[in-house]
């Protein structure tokens, strides 16, 4: 990818996880780690790949986004407020009682947001079925659905996977934050998952592995799935949770905490530095 | 009396004929066969979707759809719908209110043979506390196919209950039948009080009422067919002039019918509930007449709580 476009991206995903710590610094509670991880895709998807209209959040024809691992909605909101769906400042509402930032995303009252999420599993399911949707009335729009690898563990993740490869959903892209780490634990010590990649081939799909965190492999991936007819495509993205805060990163203590003052200041002190180098 | 039909069959019948006329798309859990959307999709196969035995996938994916604009039945018995995708329902089509429609069939013990396992008797008390859910539960044939028909012109999450066991068509010899969504049907008008009943014991409610007659006592009896939102006016005024009540459901006496007139009663004008109703029990195998004996599922238990409930009268 070229440089400047590369560094553009690099401060787009910096920005939006900027907005995360803000966000769940200004709620006291939230999953800075799950959301910090997935920043990268989620910039790459609003910014380069989907066909989308922040100032028409209900368009018909656009493409469709489901956040499965509902848990990382400070993510999303910081993405979706980076694009221009709400303003920035709003993030600093997030879990609050008079704000539409839910604690987990939430479809009828956040401009952007696809479908109510949250409880692991059923997002993916719900891809599916806009999918299928999209496959039955001839509409060529894509859904991509962001999942957890934690969320691998619950048996509907595998039905959702089953049933994308019987209906050959081909316009579904599937993007798997393999970071490693659960609240309990290493996914491989609480409930091993893995290996991903081989299941997903059994149940029929077309397997990609990148990096979550750089850009040249996200765009590489996503073309390719545009390639591939005839079976959905899941990219399994291995990423570092809690990417880009010092103290955050691959620490499962931070699944679904809030800093306090003394480690925001560091974690955007972090941040900060991280865009100083951009440039 | 007119020919006996489940309410199943006049739902699978429902889907294939109203597919003409509407757009949507039906699901189904490997039970199509027997929760009759086969009919559906022998019509329209383009547009029916087999989900496998994975009925909480299938409600998420019928959530997805509908986010897409479409309007989407999801099937299976009452206990894999209601039961086993409970929170699918909940997080994934009744939270975003979403325009799919739950049809539910072998609801409760007149399921039979299968026994406890698929004898669903606690749906329509799951489906009720989900907010913003309409729940009906047709008393036969004709009511069934009605309740498609406004399901599908109705936006939003609604569960539809559909029996196993033939059931005589008491609304199509009713004249001017009218299929509302939350407004019960007055079957007899009485004075000494009122049978409030719900799906297969409708038809049961008024042979009660028959027997009661020929006591000299007048009942009332009415259909609710919408669980939720439920008629409390009907239910208020019914209450008020018979000023004693018996709620007959084949469905647990826990959080249905029985819990639902009670709500409302216990708010608007408190008189004497009975409630007929399976008691807090798992059902079992047997035939059908025989387990609705067992679990008190009759006329005559109707009429004998009726005079009970009157002698409690103040």
């Amino acid at each position: 990818m070229e440089q400047t476009r590369l560094n553009a991206l690099r401060r787009t995903a910096n920005n939006i996880r900027l907005g995360i710590i803000e966000g769940v610094y200004s709620a006291g509670c939230g999953h800075p780690g799950g959301s910090l991880s997935i920043a990268d895709i989620l910039t790459y998807l609003y910014f380069e790949e989907m066909n989308i209209d922040p100032s028409n959040p209900k368009w018909d024809a656009r493409d469709r986004f489901v956040l499965s691992k509902g848990h990382t909605a400070p993510a999303l909101y910081a993405t979706l407020a980076e694009r221009g769906y709400f303003p920035k400042e709003e993030l600093k509402t997030l879990r609050q009682i008079d704000s539409h930032l839910q604690g987990h995303p939430e479809m009828k009252n956040t401009p952007g947001v696809d479908m109510t999420t949250g409880s692991l599993g059923l997002g993916f399911s719900a891809a599916c079925g806009m999918a299928l949707s999209a496959k039955v009335y001839g509409n060529d729009y894509r859904v991509y659905t962001v999942v957890g690898d934690g969320e691998s563990e619950e048996g509907q993740f595998w039905e959702a996977s089953m049933f994308a490869a019987h209906y050959k959903l081909d316009n579904l892209v599937c993007i798997l934050d393999l970071n490693g780490l659960q609240i309990d634990g290493p996914i491989t010590e609480v409930m091993n998952p893995t290996p991903h990649d081989e299941k997903f081939a059994a149940f029929g799909w077309h397997v990609i592995t990148i990096s979550a965190h750089n850009f040249d492999e996200i765009e590489a991936a996503l073309a390719e799935a545009r390639t591939v007819k005839g079976k959905p495509t899941v990219i399994i993205a291995n990423s570092v949770k809690g990417k880009g805060v010092s103290y955050m990163e691959n620490e499962c203590a931070w699944h679904g905490q809030a800093p306090k003052e003394d480690l925001y200041k560091v974690a955007v002190a972090d941040l900060l530095a991280i865009e100083k180098e951009i440039k | 009396m007119t020919e006996k039909k489940a309410t199943r069959e006049s739902y699978g019948a429902a889907l294939a004929e109203l597919g003409e006329k509407y757009d949507f798309l039906v699901l189904d859990a490997d039970l199509a066969a027997a929760t009759k959307t086969g009919m559906f999709k022998k019509k329209f196969p383009e547009r029916f979707f087999d989900c496998g035995i994975a009925e909480g996938n299938m409600m998420s994916v019928a959530a997805g759809i509908a986010t897409t604009g479409k309007t989407v039945f999801a099937s299976s018995f009452a206990m894999f719908a209601a039961g086993r995708a409970y929170e699918q329902i909940r997080n994934s089509i009744g939270y975003p209110h979403l325009n799919v429609k739950i049809g539910a069939t072998h609801a409760s013990i007149t399921v039979g043979e299968d026994g406890a396992t698929h004898q669903c008797s606690e749906d329509l008390a799951l489906m009720r506390t989900i907010p913003g859910m309409t729940v009906i539960n047709p008393a036969d044939a004709t009511e069934a196919y009605a309740a498609v028909e406004a399901a599908i012109n109705t936006y939003g999450p609604v569960y539809l209950r559909f029996g196993r066991f033939p059931v005589p068509n008491l609304s199509a010899e009713l004249p001017d039948y009218k299929f509302e969504i939350g407004r019960g049907i007055t079957y007899r008008e009485g004075t000494d009080v009122a049978l409030i009943a719900t799906g297969y014991m409708v038809h049961l409610a008024v042979e009660a009422a028959d027997m009661l007659a020929k006591e000299g006592i007048s009942a009332s009896v009415v259909n609710i067919h919408t669980i939720k939102p439920i008629d409390r006016e009907l239910i208020t005024e019914t209450a008020k002039k018979c000023g004693a009540v018996v709620t007959a459901e084949e469905h647990t006496v826990v959080g249905g019918l029985g819990s639902a007139v009670c709500e409302v009663l216990a708010e608007s004008c408190p008189v004497p509930v009975l409630r007929v109703g399976v008691e807090d029990k798992y059902g079992r195998s047997g035939k059908v007449p025989a387990l609705l004996e067992l679990y008190g599922l009759t006329a005559e238990r109707i009429a004998a709580r009726a005079k009970e409930a009157i002698a409690l009268k103040k």
